[in-house]
């Protein structure tokens, strides 16, 4: 099977700094696959240069074969690589409806001067936009704060906002930076099966950056590890767990030395 | 809701039309329809950095538009002959095509640098006009003929402004014919996708960039309409005063073309109409207080501002907006 997603040799300095260092690894189809790491290990930034939100030093990206790495981030997400945001990024002044609804942009076919005029093609997007959004709406479970200005909510329905953005362009590989951060264990789980419905409902491939190591052990297929800004595993959650280097890196290599 | 808005815009179209027409007649203050044309024609401008302010942007530069516009219609008129209606799309165009080239390196500066830069073009345009041969410096272009006749297979649409016997009548209605268009179309454009989108951009550019949206083109086209706005108000007050001098248009009437729309309401499409009657009638009645009429001007805006930050629109907001 020929991988959705080649991550290759992909470099990134900033002045002296190497924020990322010759990682490697590809994303089947259909796969949920987790990027983990310590702090400032750089996962946030392999992150932007999968979404070309950042320009690599060197290596690239490929997307069914295609590279997308250096490309307008616009033209990436439409090709349908997408990212969502670590922080609670969403429009704040607009429901949860109309964040939604403008996210559908991707799928509009009618131009800007036909949604002006308002002709056939604009009111028939329209009404498809409409019915899509409340489709997600439905599928997160988010009918009772529908008309809720978004800057009202409460941070776990921003995540599931942030989400409902990402899917409403229809992606085929969903880039989720840190899904379950600042949750507790109840809402960590519903995201988690959430995501997994992502992948078996819709057919998303998903690739997510964590910090929660439980939710990550439970929802991936495979994981990544990266540490000072170089992949030094990459297998199974189970491989993951045993694997010498990656117990080094969370731990400390000295920590253990003195019997931690 | 549908049926209240039929009527609020039945209401102004008659007020406009009709009432205050009636009301100048019985008064016999012809002098009025001047102050009410300019008014008309500032809003349109205003109308185009409310657009700006809707991508998040503040545009403090709306005066070199309104200046390149005037002059493009002064010379294309006194220097090629063009007819004065022709003239005013050009106007337009010419600066919604000069604000592409203009916007395309500013739009990606953000906040106050970009309020910083636009607040420079005003300046940049003077000294333009007043350098270039073709705008003949300081001593401006005068004497430009009235608008003409106006016609389509020898169908008068618009008669000839010299031989009306009113032409102040004549170029009210005309700049009022022109404010309501530009608010139906900036009024249309805020409520179809083209204004969700900008707004999506005023809110957060990172995640309209990452749903898709063309960030770039979006800043250039929403800015290039707010010239477009700027650029035919500045032909039609040509057309008015009958003459331009590179001070015709200043950075303190850029500045007020954003002040109005601060004062009508960011949030309002109507927002820099009302904006923009305030600021003209306020600073005029303000006239008989003499020497401290700046004074008791800015610190009435100071205060409208502190306690009413969403602008005079706000005060009618139905559901209260209470947090």
């Amino acid at each position: 099977m020929t991988p959705i997603l080649q991550v290759k040799g992909v470099t990134k300095r900033f002045g002296g700094l190497t924020a990322n260092n010759d990682i490697t690894f590809d994303v089947a189809e259909r796969e949920i696959l987790s990027v983990i790491g310590p702090n400032g290990a750089g996962k946030s930034t392999l992150f932007k240069l999968i979404a070309s939100f950042l320009k690599t030093t060197s290596g690239e990206v490929l997307f069914k074969g295609q590279r997308i790495s250096n490309l307008a981030p616009h033209k990436v997400a439409r090709m349908g690589v997408v990212r969502t945001f670590q922080e609670t990024t969403i429009f704040r002044s607009m429901t949860v409806r109309e964040n939604i609804i403008v996210a559908h942009h991707l799928r509009s076919r009618a131009s800007l001067l036909g949604f002006f005029i308002g002709t056939k093609q604009a009111r028939y997007d329209e009404a498809e936009f409409g019915s899509s959004a409340d489709e997600i709406i439905e599928f997160l479970g988010m009918g009772a704060i529908r008309s809720e200005l978004a800057s009202n909510l409460p941070q776990g329905h921003l995540r599931a906002l942030g989400m409902a953005i990402g899917l409403a362009t229809n992606p085929t590989v969903l880039l989720l930076d840190e899904p379950f951060a600042g949750m507790n264990h109840d809402e960590t789980m519903r995201m988690v099966s959430l995501v997994r419905r992502l992948r078996d409902e819709r057919g998303v491939t998903v690739l997510l950056v964590e910090h929660d190591m439980p939710a990550v052990m439970k929802i991936s297929d495979r994981i990544v590890v990266i540490n000072f800004g170089e992949k030094i595993a990459e297998g199974t959650p189970a491989e993951i767990q045993a694997n010498e280097k990656v117990i080094e890196a969370y731990l400390g290599s000295e920590d253990a030395a003195i019997g931690m | 809701m549908d049926t209240n808005k039929l009527i609020g815009v039945g209401a102004f179209l008659i007020a406009v039309f009709v009432i205050v027409p009636v009301l100048i007649a019985a008064s016999g203050r012809w002098d009025f329809y001047y102050t009410l044309t300019s008014v008309a024609l500032l809003a349109i401008a205003s109308a185009g950095v409310w657009l700006t302010f809707y991508i998040g942007r503040i545009n403090i530069g709306q005066g070199a538009y309104a200046l390149a516009g005037g002059y493009v219609s002064a010379i294309l008129m006194t220097k090629a002959g063009f007819s004065f209606w022709i003239t005013l799309p050009l106007a337009g165009l010419f600066c919604a095509g000069l604000s592409v080239l203009i916007g395309l390196p500013i739009l990606r500066l953000r906040g106050v640098y970009f309020a910083m830069v636009t607040l420079v073009l005003t300046e940049v345009a003077r000294l333009s006009a007043l350098a270039l041969p073709v705008t003949n410096g300081a001593k401006g272009i005068t004497s430009i003929p009235l608008p003409g006749e106006l016609s389509v297979f020898g169908l008068t649409l618009i008669p000839d402004f010299a031989t009306l016997q009113n032409p102040k009548l004549a170029f009210y209605f005309a700049a009022v014919i022109l404010m309501v268009v530009c608010y139906a179309a900036l009024y249309r454009i805020v409520n179809s996708r083209l204004g969700h989108l900008c707004r999506s951009l005023q809110q957060n550019e990172e995640l309209s960039a990452s749903i898709g949206v063309n960030t770039a083109y979006l800043r250039v086209l929403a800015y290039s309409i707010s010239s477009f706005f700027g650029g035919i108000a500045g032909a039609m007050f040509v057309a008015i005063s009958q003459s331009i001098y590179p001070s015709s248009f200043q950075v303190a009437d850029s500045v007020n073309f954003m002040l109005n729309c601060f004062l009508g309401g960011l949030g309002y499409v109507f927002g820099p109409m009302l904006g923009t009657l305030m600021l003209y009638f306020g600073w005029d009645l303000l006239f008989t207080t003499g020497r401290f009429q700046l004074l008791i001007y800015s610190s009435l805006l100071i205060l409208l501002m502190l306690v009413l930050p969403n602008g005079v629109l706000s005060l009618f907001e139905r559901k209260g907006g209470r947090k």
